[in-house]
C-alpha cells in the first residue's frame, strides 16, 4: 500500500517553525525528518515516522507555494490564497530575509551577479551551508539589492516598504545593499577578523553622513542625480576630500597638530610614547586615505586601507580601546584649533565617521 | 422586467504577465449575465489595472437572476491576436435577492482559470433593485430564504416547520457532448462549471416554489449534490427542510431570546406568519399535493401499493398506545394522532435537521435506511427527469414504512447519497425514526392544554430515549428495561440514531468517534451481473458494518450512537463501507454488557488460554475505556427500577433493506437472536482478525478528543480557537493477491494513520476536540482508495473540563437552555493580551487559531534564535508592525458546525454553493499529485473566502465539501478534480465585544480598498 497522495490544507494555514527553519537551512524532506527524529519529537508526541513524513511533506509543499509570494513581501499581505494571521505573516517573512553570518561575510561587497552566483557551491562547501539555503540567501540580497537599487529616499525605509522587514534586519540589508554597490572589499585576510556586524555599523554611519541623501537638502532639481540618495557615496565629498591632504603635506600644520595633540593627552595615555613616535605615520595614514577616495578603485579598498594604515599599528604597539578612542577625539577636534586649515566642516565630515568606524574596527 | 442587476468593474491586481515581451499585461473585463455582455475598456500596460467602469445595467426577469450566475471573464487585449482569457469569477447574485441578507456584493474575488488556477484578483461591485410587486406568477421564489444548517439558524425562530422538500434537474454533462472532442480542456471545464451553477440555481428556485406553496418562507438543512453519471449524464438533486421562520429581529430583543428560546417559544406560541400568504386557504387544503415533485397521480398509487405492503408490520396507532406506561399512554396516543394527522398529509414526513427546537422531538426509534442498485441509462429528455425521481421516491418510500415498523411516524436528520461507478448506481437513504411533537408542524393550531400536558410530563433529559413502538408488538426482537432516569418509560439498551446529541440529554462522560470501516472484494462485471453482484454483497456488508459499530461502542463502554453515518461505496472490483458516529453514555439507557469470546474447541488448553488471555485484553480495554471517556455512571439501586437489572442483549435498530431494480424489498434481521449476552465466537481466522481489528484502533492522545456531531457531549467550555481543514489520502493497493482480510487491513490502517496525522498535526492546539468529522470515500480507480476528511478542531478551556458527572448533567440541562451562548471568552482574551502579535493593532481580530496558542513562543524564539542578526526583542514587534498592519484582507472563518465557539452570529447573509474543476497537463511541473491537490483546495477555500467576504461576512458556517472527484493520469502528465463546497455565509460578533458593539462596528474587514497596496 504506497501513498499517492497525502495533503492536509487548513483555513488557517499551518506553520510549523521548527519545519519552516529546517526547509530554511536547505535540508531536502528526508533530511528534515531525519533530523526532526533525532530531535525527539516521536518520543514527545507518540507518532510514527510516517505520520513525521507525511506532515513534513506537507509543510514543504506549503512553504513552496508560499516563497513565490515570500519575494514579493507585499504580496503575502494581499494575497487571497493562504490565510495567516499577521504576527505569522511577519514571522514567514522576516525569517525567509534573515541570512547566516558566515554567508554574508563571503558575498559582502561582492557583485551581486551571475559570476558570483557561480561560486555560491564553493562558499557552500566552506561555510558548510547548504548549497540550496546559499541560493535563497544570495538571491534575496540581489532581489533587495533590485528592487531598491534605483530608489529615491531612504534605503532603510525603502526596504522596510518593499519587504516588510523588521528595522534591524532592513538596516542589516541597506548595509549589504551599500556593500555590493559600492563593492566594498571585504575578503582580504586581514580583514577577516571582522564580523558583519562591524560592516554593517560603518556601513550606517557612511550611509548616514557621506552619501548624497545624508546632506539632508532636499533636491531642488528633480532631474538633478539625486535618485541613488543613500546608495551612493557623494562624489562631490569625496572630490574635496582632496583638500585635507594640506594637513600632512604642510609640515609645520602638521607639527602644530601634532602638539596640540600631544599636549592634552600627556599623561593620559598609557601608550602615549608610542602615540607620540607614530603620530606622523598615523595621520599621514588617515589623510591619505581620505584623498585617495576619488578613485574607485581606492574606495574598494577602504577597509583594507583604515586596518593597515591604522588599526595593525595601533594594535601592534598594545594601544587599550580606550587610548585609541582618547586620541582619535583629541585628533579630530585638535584640527578646529588649526588657524591654517579651512576645511572645517569637510573635516568633521570625514572624520566623524572614519572615528566611529575605526573604535568598531578597532579589536582582536 | 421585474429587477435590474448593476456591476461595475473597479480594479484588478497580482495580475499574471501575459506579454513576455513587457512583462505586462493589458487587461480588460468583459461583465455577461444571461445573454447580455458588457465589456470595460483596456487598461494598457500594468498587473494592477484601474477600471473604475461605470455600472452595467442589465434589465432581467428574478427568474434569470435566480438561475444564472453573474459571469465576469478578464482578458487580455491583443491587437493582432485572439485576446487570451486571464480567468473568470462566477459570483451567485442569489444573497441579494432576499431582503434581510447582503444588499451588497462588493470586494476582491481571485480571478481563476480551470487550467493555471488562482491568477491575481479583481474588485467589483454587484447590486440588484429588484420590483417587488411583479413576483405573481410565481415562475421565481425571489425571498426564500435558504440554510444549509441543520438547525433552526440562531437569530432566527421556526414559527411551523413544513417538512420535506426535494427536486432534481438533469442534463447531459458537457463533457461527454460530441463537442467536447474538438474543444479545449479550459471550453469544456467553463461549460461544465457554467452549467451545474445555472442547474444549481433552477434547482434552489423550484425548490423555493414548493416552499412557497407550502407557504414556508426557508428551507433549513439544504443540502445539494451533484451525481456525475457519465455518459448518462448530470443529476443535481436537492432534500431540505421547509420551514416559517421568525427573525428575532432587534438587538436589544436578539440577546434574551436567543438565550432562552424555549421560553420565547411558550410566550408567543405560533401565531402570526410574518409573511402572510396572499392565497389564504384554510389549513384543510392538502399539502399532500403540493409536495409532488412530477405526476402526482403516480405519486398517489405508490402511496397505496406501500401501504399495504407495510402495515402489517405497523402498529396502528391507537392500538399501541395501552402498552406504554400507565400515565404516558393514552396521551402518547393521542400525541401520535396528532402527529399523524399533520405529518400523514405529506407524502414524506422528513425532516433534514439534526437538532431541534426545544421540545419538537418526542421520541427516536431508531436509525431507518434503505438502498438501492441501480443500472444508469441515458437520460433522454432532460426536461422529464422521471425514472430519477421514481428511483428517489421508491427509497423513501422504504424509509418511510420502515419509520412506520418503528411506530414513528416521521424521520428526523434525513439524508440521501449515491455512489457510482461506471454504468452502476447505488442510492442510499437514511434518518431517524421518530416522533415529533406536532405543534411545530402546523400552522396555526391551538393545543392549550394538551401542550402543556406533554411539556409537564416529559421527563427532563429522557423523553426522546423511550420507545416509541408498541412494547408488545416490536418489530424486531428487542430488550427492553425501564428508563433509568425517570424511571417511568420503557427504553431500549442501545440507541442508534443520524441525529446530533439533543441538547437536554443527559450524558454520562464524554463521548468519541466510533467508526466501522469494512472492504469486500467483488468480481469484475458488466451492467446487470455486476448489479446483481453489488446486491448479494450489500446485506453482508450492513450487517458487518452494524456489528462492527456495535462492538467498538461495547468496547468504549458507552450505549448510543449519534449522528450515524453509513457511507457505502462502489468500485470496478470492491465495496467499501465506513460508518462513522459519536458514541456516548447516555444516562437513561442501561449499562452496556461486556463482549465475551468463546471458543468453537472449548477442550483445548492452549486455545483456552489464548482466548481466555483475549478475553481479559477485551475486559481492560473496556475498563481503560471507561477511564479516558470518564463514564461512571452513579449506582442504580434495584429496589428503585423496580426489576432487576437485565443482563443487556445485543439488539438492533438499524432497519434496512436493499432492492434492485426489481423493487424487492429484504428485510435483514441484524439482531443476534435470543442469546443473553453479547458473544463473539471465534471459529475461524476471520473472526480472530474481527477481534483484533477490534483491539487496534487506538485512542485520541491525550488532549484530543474527537466527534462527527456538531459538539462533543461532555464538553461544552469552547474557546474561540478554531481550524477547519480538509485532509485528502490516496492509496495504491498492492494488485497482488488481494484478499479482503489485507483489504480490510490497508483501509483501518489508512484511516487510523490519518486520525493520527491529523492529532499530530493539530498538536499545538490541545486541549482541542475534532469536531463533525466527516469522512468520504471513494474508488476513482482499480486499486486506488481515496478518503477525504474534512472538519474542525476546537480549543476548550482544560481545567472546566475536568468536571464530575453530575455537574456534566447540570451543565447540559443548563447548555439546553443556554443554547451554547455562554462559553467562556475569557481565558483567551487574558492571554492574548501578553502575545507579541498584540503589537500589530490592526491585526487583534486576525488573531486566528495558530496565532494565539503558539505566538508567544513563535515571535520570542525568533529573537532568540536569530543567529545572523540578533535583535532586541522591541525592535521585532515594533519596527514590523507599520508594514503588516496594513493588510486588506479581512480574516474569514470556515466551520463545518453551525456556530462559531464564543461569538454569536448576528446575521444570515445567503447560501454559498460553489463549483469548481481545476485540470492540469504539467502535473509533475506542479508538484505532482499532492502539489496540484493542495493547490486547488487551497483555491477554494480562497474563493469561498473572498464571496463570504464580498457579502459581508466574515464566517462561513455549516460548510461543507460535498464532492472531491480528483482523477489522475500521470504517465500523460495530467490530472483533474472536481471540487463541491457549500455552507451558510454569516456576520459573527464576538461575544466580548458584544457590550462595546454599540460604539464599535462589526469586526468585518470586507470593503475594497486599495490603501496600503504596493506596487511591485
Amino acid at each position: 500500500m504506497t501513498s499517492e497522495l497525502d495533503i492536509f490544507v487548513g483555513n488557517t494555514t499551518l506553520i510549523d517553525e521548527d519545519v519552516y527553519r529546517l526547509w530554511l537551512d536547505g535540508y531536502s524532506v528526508n533530511d528534515a525528518v531525519a533530523l526532526r527524529v533525532r530531535s525527539g519529537i516521536l518520543e514527545q508526541t507518540g507518532a510514527t515516522a510516517g505520520v513525521l513524513q507525511s506532515d513534513t511533506m506537507d509543510h514543504y509543499r506549503t512553504f513552496h507555494m508560499l516563497e513565490r509570494l515570500l519575494h514579493a513581501p507585499p504580496k503575502l499581505l494581499h494575497q487571497l490564497i493562504f490565510q495567516i494571521p499577521p504576527s505569522r505573516q511577519a514571522l514567514l517573512i522576516e525569517r525567509y530575509y534573515t541570512f547566516d553570518e558566515a554567508f554574508v561575510r563571503e558575498v559582502l561587497g561582492k557583485k551581486l551577479s551571475k559570476g558570483t552566483k557561480k561560486d555560491l557551491d564553493d562558499i557552500s562547501t566552506k561555510t558548510g551551508i547548504t548549497l540550496k539555503s546559499c541560493r535563497r540567501q544570495f538571491d534575496n540580497f540581489k532581489r533587495v539589492f533590485k528592487v531598491v537599487e534605483e530608489m529615491r529616499g531612504s534605503l532603510v525605509d525603502n526596504i522596510q516598504q518593499h519587504f516588510l522587514l523588521s528595522d534591524r534586519l532592513a538596516r542589516d540589508y541597506a548595509a549589504i545593499v551599500f556593500f555590493a554597490n559600492n563593492r566594498f572589499e571585504t575578503g582580504k585576510k586581514k580583514l577577516q577578523y571582522l564580523s558583519f556586524g562591524d560592516f554593517a555599523f560603518c556601513a550606517e554611519l557612511m550611509i548616514q553622513n557621506w552619501t548624497l541623501g545624508a546632506v539632508g537638502e532636499a533636491p531642488t532639481d528633480p532631474d538633478s542625480q539625486m535618485d541613488d540618495m543613500d546608495v551612493d557615496l557623494d562624489k562631490e565629498f569625496l572630490q574635496d576630500l582632496k583638500e585635507l591632504k594640506v594637513l600632512v603635506a604642510d609640515k609645520d600644520l602638521l607639527d602644530l597638530h601634532k602638539s596640540l595633540v600631544c599636549t592634552v593627552l600627556r599623561g593620559k595615555l598609557s601608550v602615549f610614547s608610542e602615540m607620540e613616535t607614530n603620530f606622523k605615520n598615523l595621520s599621514r595614514g588617515l589623510v591619505n586615505v581620505a584623498a585617495k577616495l576619488t578613485h574607485n578603485k581606492d574606495v574598494r579598498d577602504l577597509f583594507v586601507d583604515l586596518v593597515e594604515k591604522f588599526v595593525e599599528p595601533c594594535r601592534s604597539d598594545h594601544w587599550p580601546l580606550s587610548d585609541v578612542r582618547l586620541f582619535l577625539t583629541q585628533y579630530s577636534v585638535s584640527v578646529h584649533s588649526l588657524d591654517g586649515f579651512r576645511h572645517q566642516v569637510l573635516w568633521d565630515r570625514y572624520m566623524g565617521t572614519l572615528r566611529g568606524c575605526l573604535l568598531r574596527l578597532y579589536h582582536d | 422586467m421585474p429587477g435590474k442587476l448593476k456591476v461595475k468593474i473597479v480594479a484588478g491586481r497580482h495580475l499574471p504577465v501575459m506579454d513576455r515581451a513587457s512583462d505586462l499585461t493589458d487587461a480588460f473585463v468583459e461583465v455577461k449575465f444571461g445573454n447580455t455582455t458588457f465589456k470595460t475598456d483596456v487598461y494598457l500596460k500594468s498587473l494592477n489595472p484601474q477600471w473604475n467602469s461605470e455600472w452595467f445595467k442589465f434589465e432581467v426577469d428574478d427568474e434569470d437572476l435566480q438561475d444564472e450566475p453573474l459571469q465576469i471573464t478578464v482578458l487580455d487585449h491583443d491587437t493582432y491576436s485572439a485576446n487570451d482569457a486571464i480567468g473568470k469569477v462566477y459570483i451567485d447574485i442569489d444573497p441579494l435577492l432576499y431582503s434581510e441578507a447582503a444588499t451588497v456584493i462588493s470586494g476582491w474575488f481571485p480571478i481563476y482559470d480551470t487550467i493555471h488556477g488562482i491568477r491575481g484578483e479583481i474588485n467589483v461591485v454587484v447590486k440588484v433593485d429588484l420590483f417587488n410587486d411583479l413576483n405573481r406568477f410565481r415562475q421565481s421564489s425571489c425571498g426564500v430564504k435558504f440554510f444549509c444548517t441543520t438547525s433552526i439558524p440562531k437569530c432566527y425562530r421556526a414559527v411551523v416547520i413544513h417538512g420535506f422538500v426535494e427536486e432534481l434537474v438533469v442534463n447531459e454533462d458537457p463533457e461527454y457532448q460530441w463537442i467536447d472532442r474538438i474543444r479545449t480542456p479550459r471550453a469544456s471545464n467553463e461549460a461544465r462549471q457554467r452549467l451545474i451553477s445555472l442547474m444549481s440555481g433552477e434547482l434552489q428556485r423550484k425548490i423555493g416554489l414548493k416552499v412557497l406553496e407550502m407557504r414556508g418562507n426557508a428551507v433549513v438543512g439544504y443540502l445539494q449534490c451533484f451525481d456525475l453519471e457519465g455518459e448518462s449524464g448530470l443529476v443535481v438533486r436537492a432534500i431540505g427542510t421547509a420551514c416559517t421562520l421568525d427573525k428575532l429581529s432587534s438587538p436589544a430583543a436578539f440577546l434574551p431570546a436567543c438565550n432562552s428560546p424555549s421560553k420565547e417559544m411558550k410566550e408567543s406560541p405560533f401565531n402570526e406568519d410574518p409573511n402572510p400568504n396572499p392565497h389564504s386557504s384554510g389549513p384543510s387544503t392538502p399539502l399532500k399535493n403540493q409536495t409532488y415533485s412530477f405526476s402526482p397521480s403516480k405519486s398517489y398509487s405508490r402511496q397505496s401499493s406501500s401501504s399495504d405492503t407495510d402495515l402489517s408490520l405497523t402498529p396502528k396507532t391507537g392500538t399501541g398506545s395501552g402498552s406504554a406506561g400507565k400515565e404516558g399512554g393514552p396521551l402518547k396516543a393521542l400525541l401520535r394522532q396528532q402527529t399523524q394527522s399533520a405529518l400523514e398529509q405529506r407524502e414524506f414526513p422528513f425532516l433534514t435537521l439534526t437538532a431541534f427546537p426545544p421540545g419538537l422531538l418526542v421520541h427516536v426509534g431508531g436509525v431507518v435506511s434503505a438502498r438501492s442498485v441501480k443500472l444508469l441509462d441515458r437520460i433522454h429528455n432532460p426536461d422529464e427527469p422521471e425514472t430519477r425521481d421514481a428511483w428517489w421516491a421508491e427509497i423513501r418510500q422504504e424509509i418511510k414504512s420502515h419509520a412506520k415498523a418503528l411506530g414513528c411516524h416521521a424521520v428526523v436528520g434525513y439524508s440521501e447519497s449515491t455512489s457510482i461507478c461506471e454504468e452502476v448506481c447505488i442510492l442510499s437513504a437514511s434518518g431517524t425514526a421518530a416522533v415529533l411533537n406536532p405543534r411545530f408542524l402546523q400552522e396555526g393550531t391551538v393545543e392549550g392544554s394538551l401542550e402543556q400536558r406533554i411539556e409537564e410530563n416529559l421527563p427532563v433529559g429522557c423523553g426522546f430515549c423511550h420507545i416509541p413502538y408498541d412494547e408488545l408488538n416490536m418489530p424486531f426482537p428487542a430488550h427492553l428495561t425501564y428508563c433509568y432516569n425517570c424511571r417511568k418509560q420503557k427504553v431500549p439498551d442501545v440507541l442508534f440514531t443520524t441525529i446530533d446529541l439533543p441538547t437536554d440529554a443527559v450524558v454520562v462522560g464524554k463521548g468519541c468517534l466510533i467508526q466501522a470501516r469494512l472492504c469486500r472484494l467483488k468480481k469484475k462485471a458488466q451492467a446487470e451481473a455486476n448489479a446483481t453482484a453489488i446486491s448479494n454483497l450489500l446485506p453482508f456488508m450492513e450487517y458487518e458494518v452494524h456489528t462492527q459499530l456495535m462492538n467498538k461502542l461495547k468496547l468504549k463502554g458507552m450505549n448510543a450512537l449519534f449522528g450515524l453515518r453509513i457511507q457505502i461505496t462502489v468500485g470496478e472490483n470492491m465495496l467499501m463501507g465506513l460508518a462513522s458516529a459519536t458514541g456516548v453514555y447516555l444516562a437513561a439507557l442501561p449499562t452496556p454488557g461486556g463482549i465475551q469470546i468463546a471458543g468453537k474447541t472449548p477442550n483445548d488448553g492452549s486455545y483456552e488460554q489464548h482466548i481466555s488471555h483475549m478475553q481479559k485484553k477485551i475486559n481492560d480495554t473496556i475498563a481503560k475505556n471507561k477511564e479516558l471517556y470518564e463514564i461512571n455512571p452513579p449506582e442504580v439501586s434495584e429496589e428503585i427500577i423496580g426489576s432487576p437489572i437485565p443482563e443487556p442483549r445485543q439488539r438492533s435498530r438499524l432497519l434496512r433493506s436493499q432492492s434492485e431494480s426489481s423493487d424487492e424489498v429484504t428485510e435483514l434481521d441484524l439482531s443476534h437472536g435470543k442469546k443473553d449476552a453479547f458473544v463473539l465466537e471465534i471459529d475461524d481466522a476471520d473472526a480472530m482478525e474481527d477481534v483484533h481489528s477490534l483491539l487496534t484502533d487506538v485512542p485520541p492522545p491525550s488532549g484530543f478528543y474527537s466527534c462527527n456531531t456538531e459538539i462533543m457531549p461532555g464538553i461544552n467550555n469552547w474557546t474561540s480557537e478554531i481550524q477547519m481543514f480538509t485532509s485528502v489520502r490516496v492509496v495504491r493497493l498492492s494488485s497482488l493477491n488481494l484478499t479482503n482480510q489485507a483489504l480490510n487491513k490497508n483501509f483501518n490502517g489508512l484511516c487510523e494513520n490519518l486520525l493520527k496525522s491529523l492529532y499530530f498535526k493539530l498538536r499545538s492546539m490541545t486541549p482541542c476536540c475534532l469536531c463533525h468529522v466527516n469522512f468520504t470515500v471513494s474508488l476513482p480507480e482499480d486499486e486506488l482508495i481515496q478518503v477525504t476528511v474534512t472538519a474542525v478542531a476546537i480549543t476548550f478551556d482544560k481545567n472546566q473540563a475536568l468536571q464530575t458527572t453530575k455537574a456534566h448533567a447540570e451543565k447540559s440541562l443548563q447548555r439546553a437552555s443556554a443554547d451554547n451562548e455562554e462559553m467562556l471568552q475569557f481565558p483567551l482574551e487574558l492571554c492574548s493580551d501578553s502575545l507579541p502579535s498584540h503589537a500589530f493593532p490592526a491585526a487583534k481580530e486576525h488573531l486566528e487559531s495558530a496565532s494565539s496558542n503558539s505566538g508567544t513562543p513563535a515571535a520570542q524564539r525568533a529573537v532568540t534564535v536569530e543567529k545572523a542578526s540578533p535583535m532586541g526583542d522591541g525592535n521585532f514587534r515594533n519596527r514590523s508592525a507599520p508594514p503588516c498592519a496594513s493588510s486588506t484582507v479581512g480574516v474569514v472563518k470556515m466551520t463545518p458546525l453551525s456556530f462559531i465557539p464564543g461569538a454569536k452570529i448576528t446575521k444570515y447573509l445567503g447560501i454559498i454553493n460553489m463549483f469548481f474543476i481545476r485540470e492540469t497537463t504539467s502535473l509533475r511541473e506542479e508538484g505532482g499529485v499532492s502539489g496540484f491537490l493542495h493547490a486547488f483546495i487551497a483555491e477554494v477555500f480562497a474563493m469561498v473566502r473572498a464571496h463570504v467576504a464580498a457579502l459581508g461576512g466574515n464566517a462561513v458556517v455549516s460548510y461543507i465539501m460535498k464532492q472531491c472527484v480528483f482523477m489522475e493520469n500521470p504517465s500523460k502528465n495530467q490530472a483533474q478534480c472536481l471540487i463541491n463546497v457549500s455552507g451558510d455565509a454569516v456576520v459573527f460578533v464576538r461575544e466580548s465585544d458584544l457590550e462595546v458593539m454599540s460604539a464599535q462596528q462589526p469586526a468585518v474587514n470586507c470593503q475594497p480598498s486599495c490603501t496600503g497596496e504596493v506596487t511591485t
